[in-house]
């Protein structure tokens, strides 16, 4: 067994590799050694070869140890990223994590984006190749520095036997390896050739956190030089020889299907190319994308609204209103999670409180429209396009065109804001759908009035809290009754058991409070003609919101401070406790406020990471202005830090959106929000000064992306309260809701 | 035809005169690093420069570009302003997914030819119309002061 060098690494944590089918040799090509994932074993042309024949100074093959890794012969370091880069940071940070145990600068290495492949990309605790739900540095953590270290140790290794001197007496750094009582030095690429023939081990070592040298330090980000250039290239800038580009107008009436369509004038404009009829929508085909925009106004379309031609957004709430309060339900809904008994508990109790709570549809609204380019021929079809989902993507391809996986080319390029939209295909299906009519490849853009009114929209949920209070006023009994629709259950339905949802009760499930008679139901009640999806901290988002909301009630009704409420009831979860503590002392909690100003926190443990939040408003007339938020976060071992703080400042400000302007409503059947003037989003003088601060340890790795978002509604709705005495409910917070 | 100067070369397009100077760009000279996010001036993600001064390309028509000169991110860091812009984005880690900040950085370099040491409010006003959906704001105006406290070079 190779050992990692014992005056390097001192009491390494040892790595059993057995678990993920990790790292099994196939067959090479060229006779290189390929390693993949989950792959069977096959003796592949490296055993014919003869590892000891070759000098390494003459070898010319690469060395390619897993899925992650290329080492060519003259040093070129390829890391192959599997999750796309959409503002998060993965593709500096996941490099960080194989540059860390492989000894390599992170300056100098060559990224490239995986291509869609579940079997050797999957992300593991989502179980494919999925960029989302805060994971990425969680699922990567232990298996890319387990690549890292595996190629290491065997770049280190042909060193060492070339040399003909024990591996212990060899080191690395930057690239190279050294043997320092000989004063021999060789590079990673010069042994490349040799290390690919070299047998896998089944374990490798881990360094010890202590010898990091990257993880926790700020690595400046690989993607952002091209990004302040115009040289970055987002789905949207895909250019294809012969490409033509098309816009396209789908049934305003939401499920609507295309009647008929006079496209007599629209192909007269000057650059219009070809009109394509789909089931529900019209694209407009032309030499740019000013021709199609005038193409497609100049077209003449009806439609049939079918059902939802009359639905207005009262009636949904209604619906979901009604569902809550179980009228005319035999069953109150799922059990999400039951605890000692809080039906008698409530009952028995002399003080009780109700509230019900609401969050409106959203848009993800990433400010790069959704756009996809395909060229399908008869033997292949290629996808250009920024997608959270590429193996969907490739599937929905499949579906369209009957062509094999092989066959389906997904080129993945940087997304211009996720957000969760861009977890879904239904654009690209779309625009597959369009390409197959054309000889020629389309890209096709959608304007911004079609994404915002075409989406797949955040859930509208209506929850119910109730608690039963003690003599003192802390909740002794604990219900939650999430109701709205289940995104699960169209994404990934096996993942909802007995009509559980579970990302809709996340958060909601394990409330750090009143936790020794608890109730947690959830009930399903989809909204006609709307197609919910992910928005930027999915069920946490809504859930916090509701429970750090209702918690904020119960102290008001206690006649105790807010902070000292909770601090005083979170004891088994301290660094929940360290988090909420930090982040008011470094607000300077309970300190004076001028008028119409409050302070307002939250405190939460969502996607592995701990985050409590101190937010400052000002409450005017007709609008509410956040002007400070204080963060503190406890994510567990600190991949890049200040990533970490730029998740939570960017998540701090998308939820600041969601939490002041933004919902999407429907009236006859359409989306009546259409474009940044009516949807608003927070703006530069808008934006509130941002302080954030890290509780670093050595605790697993959790995720950033999101906490931040679903962190901040609750913390403005409770200094609005403040502010104001007044309690807001409902999503967004403007000041006409207040209620006395 | 229509004329158009684009970072100091000029192009001779058959394209109508009504339009917008973000498509010219974009989808006939085939310079893709200025973006297209609403179509209406309600973004900021299409800024380029014309004459030197912001103005929105997606609803700017190529014909109100007759005789002047159009200058977009591709080109900005040849600017002193740009250069600065750029140079701080990266030193303060500005950047997320990056869709908006073509724009933004045009926007910036704007503000601090025109107004070289500019104020908060100076920042709000010269920025506000310039969304950024990952919320860079912070960086962006921490960027701004420190280019504008850079000599130039």
């Amino acid at each position: 067994m190779m050992t990692r060098l014992e005056t390097e690494l001192p009491a390494l944590p040892e790595t059993g590799l057995a678990r993920r089918e990790f790292l099994i040799a196939t067959a090479g090509v060229g006779g290189g050694l390929v390693l993949g994932f989950l792959l069977p074993r096959v003796m592949g042309p490296q055993a014919k070869h003869g590892a000891e024949t070759s000098t390494f100074r003459t070898e010319s093959r690469p060395f390619v140890p897993n899925a992650f890794i290329r080492v060519d012969p003259d040093g070129l370091v390829t890391l192959t990223v599997h999750k796309v880069e959409m503002g998060q940071g993965t593709f500096t940070s996941i490099p960080m994590l194989v540059a860390e145990e492989m000894d390599i600068d992170l300056a100098k290495v060559k990224l490239e984006q995986a291509p869609a492949d579940d079997k050797k990309y999957a992300d593991p605790i989502l179980g494919s190749q999925v960029t989302g739900g805060s994971t990425s540095i969680r699922g990567a953590w232990k298996p890319l520095r387990e690549a890292g270290a595996m190629a290491r140790i065997l770049l280190l290794t042909a060193a060492s036997k070339q040399w003909n001197v024990p591996l212990e007496e060899c080191t690395t750094s930057g690239g190279m390896i050294s043997h320092g009582k000989s004063g021999k030095t060789v590079s990673y690429g010069e042994v490349a050739g040799a290390a690919a023939l070299l047998p896998i081990p089944q374990k490798v070592q881990l360094k010890d956190p202590q010898h990091y040298r990257l993880i926790g330090t700020p690595a400046k980000r690989l993607d952002t030089p091209s990004k302040v250039n115009g040289q970055a290239k987002f789905g949207i800038d895909a250019q294809v020889p012969n490409m033509k580009i098309a816009t396209v107008a789908a049934s305003p009436i939401l499920g609507g299907k295309l009647t008929s369509v006079d496209d007599s004038k629209a192909r007269s404009i000057k650059g219009v190319v070809q009109v394509v009829k789909l089931e529900d929508a019209v694209a407009v085909v032309a030499d740019h994308m000013w021709a199609a925009k005038q193409g497609l106004a100049a077209l003449d379309i009806k439609w049939d609204g079918g059902r939802n031609a009359s639905l207005d957004i009262k009636d949904i709430v209604g619906q979901l209103q009604e569902a809550s309060n179980n009228q005319g339900r035999a069953a109150p809904g799922v059990v999400a999670r039951s605890v000692g008994d809080f039906r008698k508990t409530f009952e028995q109790s002399k003080h009780r409180f109700e509230a019900t709570y609401q969050v409106p549809f959203l848009s993800q609204a990433g400010l790069e429209p959704m756009n996809c380019t395909v060229h399908v021929q008869p033997d292949r079809c290629d996808i250009w396009v920024g997608t959270q989902v590429p193996t969907l993507a490739q599937a929905g391809a499949m579906t369209l065109t009957k062509l094999p996986a092989e066959k389906i080319f997904i080129h993945n390029h940087y997304i211009g804001g996720g957000f969760g939209r861009r977890l879904d295909v239904d654009f690209i299906n779309q625009a597959v759908a369009i390409a197959k009519q054309l000889p020629y490849p389309v890209k096709v853009v959608w304007t911004r009035e079609e994404d915002m009114q075409h989406g797949i929209y955040r859930p509208y949920y209506y929850d119910k809290l109730s608690a039963a209070l003690d003599d003192q006023g802390k909740p002794i009994a604990w219900s939650h009754r999430v109701t709205g629709s289940s995104v699960m259950s169209r994404w990934v339905p096996q993942m909802v058991e007995n009509g559980l949802d579970p990302d809709a009760v996340e958060g909601a499930r394990d409330p750090l409070y009143a936790r020794d008679n608890l109730l947690v139901e959830y009930i399903r009640q989809e909204p006609p003609g709307i197609v919910t999806g992910w928005w930027r901290g999915v069920g946490v988002t809504h859930n916090m919101f509701m429970i750090e909301s209702f918690i904020d009630e119960l102290a008001h009704l206690a006649k105790q401070d807010p902070l000292a409420y909770r601090l005083s009831q979170i004891d088994h979860v301290p660094r929940a406790k360290a988090v909420l503590q930090l982040a008011a002392d470094k607000a300077g909690w309970g300190g004076a406020l001028p008028q119409n100003q409050g302070r307002g926190l939250s405190v939460q443990f969502a996607f592995g990471s701990y985050v409590a939040q101190v937010a400052e408003v000002e409450v005017g007339k007709d609008d509410i202005r956040v002007k400070r938020v204080v963060c503190a976060v406890d994510c567990g071992t600190v991949v890049n830090p200040d990533t970490v703080v730029a998740q939570m400042e960017g998540g701090i400000i998308f939820g600041i959106s969601g939490a002041l302007y933004d919902q999407i409503t429907v009236k006859q059947g359409r989306v009546e929000q259409s474009n940044f003037d009516n949807y608003r989003v927070l703006r530069m003088n808008e934006a509130p000064v941002i302080e954030v601060h890290l509780i670093r340890n050595n605790e697993a790795p959790g995720g950033v992306g999101e906490p931040g978002t679903a962190a901040v509604a609750p913390a403005i709705a409770n200094a609005v309260f403040a502010a104001t005495g007044k309690r807001i409910r409902t999503l967004p917070l403007v000041p006409s809701l207040m209620q006395t | 035809m229509v004329t158009l100067n684009v970072n100091g070369k000029d192009h001779a397009l058959d394209i109508p005169d009504d339009m917008p100077i973000l498509w010219a760009v974009r989808d006939v000279i085939g310079l893709t690093g200025t973006k297209f996010g609403c179509g209406k001036a309600l973004c900021g993600a299409c800024t380029v420069h014309l004459d030197g001064n912001p103005i929105r390309s997606c609803v700017t028509p190529v014909s109100a570009a007759a005789g002047k000169k159009i200058t977009t991110i591709e080109a900005i860091g040849d600017t002193p302003e740009g250069r600065k812009v750029q140079q701080a984005w990266l030193a303060l880690e500005v950047v997320q997914c990056g869709y908006c900040q073509s724009g933004q950085v045009m926007a910036a370099s704007a503000l601090l030819k025109s107004t070289p040491n500019p104020t908060d409010q100076d920042i709000d006003q010269a920025m506000a119309g310039n969304i950024c959906r990952c919320g860079t704001y912070p960086r962006i105006r921490a960027a701004i002061k420190q280019a504008a406290n850079v000599k130039a070079a």
